[in-house]
């Protein structure tokens, strides 16, 4: 089950994509989503679709892995986007029942919020896919660097944040060896009512959290043990290094700005 | 409860683009009532072929008969509990399943999952425990106030309280101190004469297998490669080296010996401690005898 989620997974390659700065992708992703919202019509929809596609041919990934991605949040989007499509009023009406009404532009409005979704789930998993979870992490640090002088602890949210992706696999795959322990001795997951199947996740939270606070002691201590004392002082292993290609990269996203600001409606 | 895999393949996350083969056309009999021990390096599909005996995992290809039940990757998830309680896995480092506030409820909730009421648990409770080697004071105790090999301890007596008839060890010992190392072999060695329990013993102890085990089954890259009485497998000590698998001490102190001194000690294998002093006694006897003889015939001394 766990093993069927695609957040957050790195998938090794050697494209366009993966070479680029993480820093630039990261700015880049943030911009999409963003720049999404600039979408209003058809066209714009259009070149923000063909924009995310082509993104996703220079990443040499299977589109059915983006796929894959977008499922676990297919009920989501579908619920979104019904309600877009029942509570919108305007345009031309086909059904009205009180307070229910499908009209041309809740279907129009239902549709653009679909794509939104799907694009931006597709430009998220394309992050996370091309890029090590060290490297985003080295990203958000050298991104956030300004904040230093506005007393933001950089250093230890970044070291926060690359500890807590290194430990997102460590964490599932003992989550599924205590759930299969558990199975093992009678409980069983995803059956009965709510308040049942609420009563079979204790069994597995209370040893998860036992385990992340004795794994958290014995990192603490192994990493004093190595002599780290904090951000200050410390020399960088993994030095970002910004190319031509990624200012190249986002000239393509001032592009995509100015066809999308000529073409909205 | 006999369990029989044939040509079970499994991979993991299968469908996706992490997919990862585990097994390949595994085919084992793990007889009713015997002792199995399941070998093989890191990474050969051991943990996966124990997941396989409880249907925590079912086979991606081939079909797994567990008693009169046949798992494949098309029967339902429906009604597994009646096998599970028959089959009790002990994971590797159990003492991270325990949850509840006492050890008493944490032992009693495997029981009480398959319908045994509160007082009945109890009881059970107060059975199992003397067998991990606690005692009553320990029933209202936190689970997480123990050290760790008491932990481990209690986990296991968790799984005890299930009375399973088949009892699936993943390296029970693994960090434990030789004394309680021991006791715990022991403690399972008995169940399985006393009360004819089925073992399968996943480790790389090959002291181990060679002083509990009368089955063996070697596991490579996913298959099994070998399988038999452990006699049989400790025979080709050159094989086992290739396999990147051992030899029990007293069969590689023997091998050594006869190496260093050029002593042949006949077609004997001792594969316990035991048995190696009884082939020395006997080699050492045998000389005295020539010895004698020798004495007898010219007095020339061959010792």
């Amino acid at each position: 089950m766990l093993d069927k989620l695609l957040f957050g997974r790195y998938i090794q390659g050697d494209s366009l994509v993966h070479r680029l700065d993480p820093r630039a992708k990261l700015i880049g992703a943030f911009y999409f989503i963003i720049v999404i919202f600039l979408a209003n019509n058809w066209q714009t929809y259009l070149i923000m679709t063909l924009f995310t596609f082509l993104c996703v041919i220079l990443s040499d990934i299977k589109l059915s892995v983006f796929l894959n991605g977008v499922k676990p949040l297919i009920w989501l989007i579908m619920f979104t986007v019904l309600l877009q499509i029942l509570f919108t009023r305007g345009g031309e009406t086909y059904l009205e029942l009180g307070p229910i009404s499908i009209t041309s532009f809740g279907v129009i409005n239902g549709a653009f919020i679909f794509m939104r979704f799907v694009l931006i789930i597709f430009i998220s998993t394309l992050l996370t896919l091309t890029t090590m979870p060290l490297s985003l992490t080295d990203a958000i640090e050298k991104l956030l660097g300004p904040l230093k002088r506005f007393k933001v602890p950089v250093h230890e949210i970044a070291l926060m944040l690359s500890i807590a992706l290194r430990f997102v696999p460590t964490l599932m795959d003992e989550a599924s060896k205590i759930m299969n322990a558990q199975r093992a001795r009678g409980v069983e997951f995803g059956e009965g009512n709510i308040v049942k199947q609420m009563k079979a996740v204790t069994p597995i939270l209370v040893p998860l959290f036992v385990s992340s606070f004795n794994r958290a002691d014995e990192l603490a201590n192994a990493m004093e043990a190595r002599g780290y004392q904090g951000g200050e002082g410390r020399t960088k292993y993994r030095i970002l290094d910004w190319q031509r290609l990624d200012t190249l990269s986002m000239l393509a996203f001032v592009v995509l700005t100015g066809l999308l600001l000529f073409f909205r409606s | 409860m006999d369990i029989t895999f044939e040509k079970v393949g499994y991979s993991y996350s299968a469908g996706t683009p992490f997919e990862s083969r585990a097994l390949y056309d595994v085919n084992l009999n793990i007889p009713d009532g015997s002792y199995t021990a399941l070998i093989g390096h890191t990474g050969s599909g051991k943990s996966t072929v124990t997941q396989h005996l409880n249907a925590l995992l079912k086979p991606t290809e081939g079909s797994v008969t567990i008693g009169d039940r046949i798992i494949t990757n098309k029967s339902n998830n429906k009604n597994l509990k009646g096998l599970r309680k028959k089959v009790g896995i002990v994971f590797q480092f159990p003492e991270s399943q325990l949850f509840e506030e006492t050890i008493a409820k944490d032992i009693a909730f495997g029981p009480m999952n398959f319908g045994v009421s509160e007082a009945d648990a109890m009881a059970i409770v107060r059975r199992v425990l003397p067998l991990v080697g606690l005692d009553e004071s320990f029933m209202e105790r936190s689970p997480f106030d123990l050290s760790g090999g008491q932990m481990r301890r209690v986990a296991i007596a968790g799984v005890l309280a299930m009375e399973p008839e088949v009892l699936v060890l993943d390296e029970p010992t693994a960090g434990l101190d030789p004394a309680g190392r021991r006791e715990i072999m022991n403690m399972f060695n008995q169940l399985h004469i006393d009360n004819g329990l089925t073992i399968v013993l996943v480790t790389h102890q090959m002291n181990d297998v060679a002083t509990y085990a009368d089955h063996v089954v070697i596991l490579e890259k996913g298959t099994v490669v070998r399988m038999g009485p452990p006699a049989e497998i400790f025979q080709d000590a050159d094989w086992l080296q290739k396999k990147q698998l051992g030899l029990p001490s007293a069969l590689a102190f023997l091998d050594t010996l006869s190496k260093k001194t050029g002593i042949d000690f006949g077609s004997e294998r001792p594969l316990r401690t035991e048995q190696l002093a009884a082939v020395l006694i006997a080699k050492i006897k045998e000389n005295q005898g020539n010895k004698n003889v020798a004495k007898e015939v010219g007095g020339i001394d061959v010792g």
